[in-house]
């Protein structure tokens, strides 16, 4: 037993080069570009100063594959294997970095090499964050170097009393949505009688859109184990488990290397650093199901049944996991309490607003320049997230509304830009804080098509434990249908209003709850939108396919027949003597025509078939 | 893991000490193992595990991950997550039934594709994103994804003459 200390000592390696390799890097072969970066390395003899390693995700991912050089905090973007010779022969030999590679800032067309000086990093404020892309994840002695498992250690010197005494001082509240606060919870779950007592580490990131906490688990596993260490001491578990979905192999993969590790340095197992307290961790994979997020299906499904949730009280702060007090956060809130104890809770509570201490991580995803995980101190605007840190628009569309926490959450129009994201401010405009996915909607999004997404999906994902949840949800999403099709009429639209406030009011769990807020945001801001569906047959952004057709302009075609040859339901007719035109009767809107036209001649139109 | 082959089953069985709170565990170690959850191996692991087969059913039909039917030997896996969704994923939906004439959930006739759609792979930044047979392919459109599905046939079609 080592008790804490790395197995090895750290080289000094002159320079180092990580290779990104979070879930997004890989799928674009960032795997190759590390072993051509190998074999260059060797190749050129200059290994023993230059060390080549990989991390989890940077969080940029829309400009992967991401290479970094330290200690110039080089960041090469969009990679390819092709490129790797250049950089070890021009930057690394040669001391001269490749400007090709170097990021191109949208708005100025200027390349920037440093990663701090381009928007996306320089405007985040990198907390819970700021290992992943610069750690090693599948090797516990980085964390080591960096001050891991130093929160820990600071934990174990204080009674467990006084760490949740610190947890409630720096304001932590639950990054999983609910934003309740976490030092209470610890309290309540260590003030429950029982002497077996059980911490989860909720990773069932089930909401679309969303992928933070696949992230932290790829690229700094550790930070959440430690944070899950620290609450079993202070709540008296010895038990911890972690629920992941089985849709993240790698997320799975890199955190059971992490308790295989930390076992070895005894963070796990039997009287962990000598301090008398033993704790252990299981990993469940979760079988996808979204409403295993909800904390009392997600302990029925880790007891291998269906999961479905249970009316509280009980809570499972008393009886929980096999009837046992258990405690449930959120894999950004574990990571958040190991942060805390390692930085001081007065660092914590330095940043942002009052009722919301710390930072918010989200996915920033959909109709923005950059896309990709960002952390920005509670409090900051959408306006700053969405054209500061994103970049603005993609293509310079006109911004339509933002949508945040997922199916449970809202949409925000424009006129809300300008408010500051908190627990409260964003409950108050009919939307949430959720887990952390925000997607960025344009001109070309049908706001009524939007709602109806995400209410196909919570019908779909509704347990059917209730009847306001399994029926209701299934009426609300045919009057949706019928309005996408263009064919409702304007009561239809009180009668859907009427039915959200009694799911909301009657559903048994949260995600009852909070399935209408969807529908109930899109209607307070654009409810032109769904009354040009029913009343004008028209969809403006020309997303519901029976509400507009693929016309040919005759002006613009030049007959070059390539449509007609690439269409898969032969739905387009003519020659190239006479003409070409579309059969809206056949057509699948698959829009292959669409995007391949040279001449740009196909043209969505307003109206039914 | 077939009827002759039971072994594999004992081995997965000895790993949760058959116990039955390790239900999903145990289904999932055996759907990696199978691609599938055989009726055969379910009626096995029922009186195995002395949970009734009702019991056994009504757990894994709640889960999206579990399946009951063999899958093709490819598979396209077309994600609906929201960031997709509003990118384009509609389309290559549309893309995949022209082609291969299933709908999502179904397999080819001659068992080569399996279509599915997923809530979310977590590639969010990549959008819209389509896994073939765990490979995922980021920005996606209907005209790249018919020609990486073309060439899959064609290759298939090599492979089969050979």
């Amino acid at each position: 037993m080592t008790n804490g200390n790395p197995k090895k000592k750290k080289k000094n390696h002159e320079r180092r080069i990580l290779i990104c390799q979070g879930t997004g890097c890989i799928s674009s072969k960032s795997n190759e570009i590390r072993k051509k970066f190998e074999t260059e390395i060797v190749k050129a003899g200059i290994h023993e100063k230059v060390e080549v390693t990989f991390t989890g995700c940077h969080g940029f991912c829309a400009q992967g594959p991401l290479v970094f050089i330290k200690p110039e905090e080089t960041l090469y973007c969009k990679v390819k294997v092709e490129d790797v010779e250049k950089i070890v022969e021009s930057h690394i030999k040669k001391n001269e970095p490749v400007e090709d590679l170097f990021y191109e800032d949208p708005k100025t067309g200027k390349k920037i090499e440093k990663h701090n000086e381009i928007d996306f990093y320089a405007k985040q404020k990198r907390m819970i964050l700021e290992n992943c892309g610069h750690i090693n994840p599948e090797d516990i002695n980085e964390y080591l170097h960096i001050g891991g498992y130093s929160g820990l250690k600071k934990a174990f010197s204080m009674k467990p009393e006084e760490v949740i005494e610190a947890i409630k001082e720096s304001g932590l509240r639950g990054r999983g949505g609910a934003g309740f606060p976490t030092g209470l919870k610890w309290g309540f779950c260590r003030n429950a009688p029982g002497k077996e007592k059980y911490v989860i580490c909720n990773a069932d990131e089930g909401d679309p859109g969303a992928f933070m906490d696949r992230s932290i688990l790829e690229a700094d596993p550790h930070s959440v184990l430690e944070g899950m260490i620290i609450g079993g001491y202070a709540i008296g578990a010895s038990n911890g488990i972690i629920y992941v979905r089985s849709e993240y192999p790698l997320a799975v993969h890199r955190f059971r290397k992490t308790v295989e590790d930390a076992k070895e340095l005894n963070f796990l197992g039997k009287n962990v650093l000598d301090s008398g307290f033993d704790f252990d961790v299981m990993i469940q994979e979760g079988a996808g199901a979204f409403v295993c997020g909800e904390e009392t299906a997600l302990m029925a499904s880790i007891e291998g049944e269906r999961g479905i949730p249970k009316p509280r009280p009980p809570f499972p702060a008393t009886s929980g996991l096999w009837g046992k007090p258990t405690n449930i956060n959120n894999v950004k809130s574990w990571a958040a309490a190991a942060w805390i104890f390692k930085n001081g809770v007065e660092e914590f509570k330095k940043v942002g607003v009052k009722t919301s201490t710390g930072t918010a991580i989200f996915s920033l995803t959909g109709k923005v320049k950059n896309s990709g995980l960002i952390e920005v101190p509670m409090g900051t605007t959408l306006r700053e997230i969405i054209f500061g840190i994103g970049g603005g628009i993609l293509d310079d569309k006109k911004f339509k509304a933002v949508q945040t926490g997922g199916p449970s959450g809202g949409c925000l129009p424009a006129s809300k830009l300008d408010l500051g994201v908190d627990f409260e401010t964003l409950q108050a405009e009919g939307s949430i804080m959720g887990s952390g996915g925000m997607v960025v909607a344009d001109e070309n999004t049908c706001m009524v098509d939007l709602a109806r997404y995400f209410l196909a999906f919570t019908q779909k994902e509704s347990c059917g434990k209730c009847t306001p949840c399994r029926e209701g949800t299934l009426r609300a999403l045919e009057i949706l249908e019928r309005i996408t099709r263009g064919e409702a009429d304007l009561s239809d639209l009180d009668d859907l209003e009427e039915l959200c406030h009694v799911i909301k009011d009657t559903s048994l769990c949260a995600l009852g709850q909070t399935a209408p807020n969807p529908i109930l945001s899109t209607l307070k801001h654009f409810r032109h939108e769904y009354e040009e569906h029913i009343t004008d047959l028209r969809c403006s952004a020309r997303v519901c396919t029976e509400l507009y057709t693929f016309v040919i302009d005759e002006e613009k075609c030049i007959k070059c027949g390539l449509c007609a040859r690439i269409c898969p339901v032969e739905a387009i007719m003519g020659s190239k003597e006479t003409s070409f035109r579309i059969d809206c009767r056949l057509c699948t809107h698959c829009q292959m025509c669409y995007n391949r036209c040279p001449k740009d001649a196909i043209e969505k139109v307003s109206g039914k078939c | 893991m077939t009827s002759t082959e039971p072994h594999r089953l004992w081995d997965i069985l000895k790993r949760y000490d058959s116990n039955p709170d390790a239900l999903i565990q145990i289904l999932n170690e055996i759907q990696k193992d199978e691609g599938y959850l055989p009726h055969i191996t379910l009626k096995l692991l029922s009186s195995e595990l002395d949970v009734p087969l009702s019991k056994i059913y009504g757990v894994l039909t709640f889960y999206e991950h579990f399946k009951l039917v063999k899958p093709g030997k490819i598979i396209i896996t077309i994600c609906m997550g929201t960031a997709c969704f509003v990118k384009g994923s509609p389309a290559l939906n549309t893309t995949v039934k022209n082609m291969l004439g299933i709908e999502s959930g179904e397999t080819t006739s001659d068992q080569l594709f399996t279509f599915e759609r997923v809530a979310c792979l977590g590639c969010c930044a990549l959008a819209p994103v389509v896994q073939i047979n765990g490979e995922v392919h980021g920005q996606m459109t209907p005209n790249k994804l018919q020609k990486l599905l073309t060439k899959i046939c064609k290759e298939e079609e090599k492979g089969e003459e050979k």
